[in-house]
């Protein structure tokens, strides 16, 4: 199936946008200024401007005297650049690889996309018809190779073209600008009486190469294939992506659950073909105003399992808007990973912990709803401080070669941070023989203790602790710290740290 | 004649059973948890697996304690290498202490919920996924509709829950298989050592179905439960009576 091209050309881009903005201009000539060496110069002009013979570049005050009603603004700096980018972005509707053009074009590549519009025709009325209803004019034109429809986009006389394996024949009448080559080059060429394309191909090429150089010589080439352009899309295209067109636009949540079930069974089953499993899904949602909505998710181990991802993307449905309705939906595997199908047979009969795929999913589901504050996993970790002592893993099966500190023993209930308490003892380091806590009283019976640990003064500066394990006389065990040395001036102070059980 | 008419009850009895929600387990039913004499207590005469039980407490010394009762609980369903999730609003359970029920933190998930009703849904999705051994919720209040889902739950999943109601306020009737009370007890030094001894507690199975209610006072030593005491309620005999 030979390549197919789709160019598109703005021909008044940054002043269709201030027309759309405000419509009276389209009436009137207008211009757009620009400083340029310390006067005001012609950016960009309208058609009613150009047609009254004003031309990019000259100076506004020249301009002004031919046509004194002239509608002068100012030139917003990347206009342009940020226009293309959004119609970049909006035209991944029509196919997943699309390029700028820099200063006013797009380079479609639509190889295998126009038959789901109908055909090549349709597919460019609709893109032409969509484009103007934004408000904007273009050209476009589909040929086998990028050069030949830039060619005709900026050069053919109709404003919409289709060129399949006769393109050459057109191209034979297009002025050699159409070959994209530099201003200087255009030039010389015009010197030299060479008005067409057909005058140009009719020289012998060594003649050529010689005279012109490389870069012509790649231009010519590429025009007529003989040579390949190659187009770096502005979002790589997915391996992994699905796309789901609609006749009638779907507003839905119902349309759009249907949507999604289509979508994730063919990929599913694609991964599941290829081994792998994705770890991070995004759902786009094209809506026919030009809009996009997304959703995406995040699992914590690889899924290729519909129901599951259906059910991660379910809480989220709710949060696309379709407006006046989505005629698009893709749904693009963001991060895929290998997933061996042998893995989901092993836990069938008992729990696997939580290696096992239905545990994973589980979490998958718990961080997918926004309410969690968080699930922790820890592992130890080499500090002194018992807040410190343990940290959280990154995934399900993350393992460290640490080991657990329980001896001794630790309290099942840790108060974070450790309240202050008031307490009585009676001789330095013997364990207190009251507690204050809560406004409760609590007289201690058995004590272990103390067991001293120190601040890490590598990470923070601070005073040692010495814990006592108590028991008061309910058969109740704290778990209480005095923070500092005693001293005169009783700097020190008492904290409560835990719970025993 | 009598012989026989209390055999063909205690097979109606058998037969009711399963459709009660207690499910043979057949490998885990035969672990005994070292509760010795509390099994006796149960329906089959072993601690129900793959239910729903409930605990009360009303300080925070309760809830450390319950959490211990659960530990030692845990410890023995988990020796087999499985892994189990912790659900509350706020993280206050120190993972090093569950070493100390011969446990392994790094198969626990904690999973932190901002409200009850979150905490619920948590709950409810943990309890259907049967490759869990447990899950540990802490809630306040257990309204009856949602007592029966999470037991239709572990009745198709095999999870066994356990529910931590702390400061329940009013108790309701729940279908939860137990409830239980658990409160600390002064540890024992008799050899008159200094220090504390081992974690003891007072056990009470409040309300179990089918099973016989009781009291007794259990200490977690050297890896396993150890029975001090029982003693009976007649709680049982006197709901008999009145009917």
């Amino acid at each position: 199936m030979p390549k197919q091209f789709l160019s598109i050309w703005f021909e008044s881009l940054s002043t269709d946008w201030f027309c759309n903005r405000d419509p009276s201009l389209r009436k009137r000539p207008f211009v757009l200024s620009m400083a340029s060496h310390g006067r005001k110069v012609v950016s960009a002009l309208n058609t009613v401007a150009a047609t009254q013979g004003l031309h990019k570049g000259m100076a506004i005050a020249d301009a002004r005297a031919l046509i004194p009603s002239l509608d002068v603004k100012d030139d917003l700096p990347n206009l342009n650049e940020k226009l293309l980018q959004r119609f970049a972005q909006w035209s991944i509707r029509f196919t997943p690889v699309v390029t700028i053009d820099p200063e006013d074009g797009l380079i479609l590549e639509i190889t295998g996309c126009s038959h789901l519009w109908g055909g090549d025709l349709p597919y460019l009325q609709e893109i032409i018809r969509k484009i103007k209803a934004l408000g904007y004019q273009v050209r476009i034109a589909i040929a086998n190779t990028i050069g030949a429809a830039w060619a005709l986009a900026h050069y053919s006389k109709q404003s919409a073209t289709i060129e399949q394996d006769l393109y050459a024949e057109q191209m034979m009448c297009l002025p050699p600008a159409s070959l994209r080559l530099e201003p200087s080059m255009i030039e010389r060429l015009h010197k030299l009486g060479l008005k067409q394309i057909r005058d140009i191909l009719h020289m012998p090429r060594p003649a050529l190469k010689r005279r012109f150089g490389d870069a012509f010589m790649k231009r010519l080439n590429q025009v007529f294939g003989i040579e390949e352009e190659i187009i770096v899309p502005i979002i790589p295209v997915e391996i992994f992506e699905e796309r789901l067109s609609s006749m009638e636009p779907i507003r839905t949540r119902k349309g759009i659950e249907v949507a999604l079930q289509r979508l994730l069974e063919t990929l599913c089953r694609r991964l599941t073909h290829e081994q792998k499993g994705l770890r991070k899904a995004l759902f786009t949602c094209y809506r026919e105003d030009g809009k996009t909505a997304g959703i995406s998710i995040n699992t914590n181990s690889p899924s290729h399992h519909t129901k599951h991802l259906f059910k991660l993307f379910e809480n989220d449905i709710s949060t696309i808007s379709p407006g006046s309705g989505i005629e698009v939906f893709s749904l693009t595997a963001s991060h895929v990973e290998d997933l061996p199908s042998a893995q989901e047979k092993i836990w069938e009969a008992s729990g696997g912990g939580l290696k096992d795929q239905r545990v994973s999913e589980l979490y998958d589901r718990l961080s997918a709803n926004k309410e969690v504050i968080a699930i922790y996993r820890y592992l130890p970790a080499e500090h002194h401080l018992p807040e410190k002592s343990f940290k959280t893993a990154d995934s399900l099966t993350e393992e460290t070669a640490q080991t657990w500190k329980s001896d001794p023993p630790r309290p099942l209930y840790l108060l974070s941070p450790p309240e202050q308490i008031e307490v009585t003892a009676p001789i330095p380091d013997y364990p207190p023989m009251f507690f204050v806590y809560k406004d409760k009283r609590h007289k201690i019976i058995k004590a272990d203790g103390p067991e001293r640990i120190e601040q890490e003064w590598w990470i923070q500066r601070g005073r040692h602790r010495d814990y006592y394990a108590v028991e008061d006389e309910e058969g109740k065990r704290y778990w209480l710290f005095r923070s500092g040395h005693y001293d005169e001036e009783k700097t020190y102070k008492w904290f409560i740290h835990g719970f025993f059980s | 004649m009598n012989g026989s008419k209390a055999d063909i009850i205690a097979r109606l009895q058998r037969e009711i059973l399963p459709l009660q929600g207690y499910k043979p387990l057949q490998n885990k039913q035969a672990q005994g948890f070292g509760l010795a004499e509390i099994n006796a207590s149960f329906p089959n005469k072993t601690f129900p697996l793959g239910v729903v039980h409930e605990f009360c407490c009303d300080s925070k010394e309760g809830l450390a304690a319950t959490g211990g009762f659960i530990s030692g609980i845990l410890s023995t369903l988990n020796k087999n290498g499985g892994a189990s999730i912790w659900i509350a609003s706020s993280q206050h359970i120190f993972p090093p202490a569950l070493r100390s029920y011969g446990l392994d933190p790094e198969r626990f998930l904690f999973v932190l919920m901002k409200r009850e009703k979150d905490i619920f849904w948590a709950m409810n999705e943990a309890l259907q996924c049967s490759g869990l051994n447990a899950v540990i919720a802490e809630l306040k209040s257990l309204s009856f509709t949602a007592s029966r889902r999470f037991q239709l739950a572990v009745e198709e999943s095999g999870v066994t829950g356990f529910i931590i109601r702390d400061n329940p306020g009013n108790l309701n009737t729940t279908a939860s298989i137990t409830r239980w009370k658990i409160k600390p007890l002064a540890s024992d030094t008799s050899d008159d050592l200094p220090g504390v001894g081992f974690p003891r507690w007072q056990v009470d199975l409040q309300k179990v179905r089918n099973g016989i209610p009781g009291s007794w006072t259990v200490e977690w030593a050297h890896g396993q439960f150890n029975l001090l005491s029982s003693e009976k309620k007649h709680l049982h005999m006197l709901q008999k009576k009145t009917g």
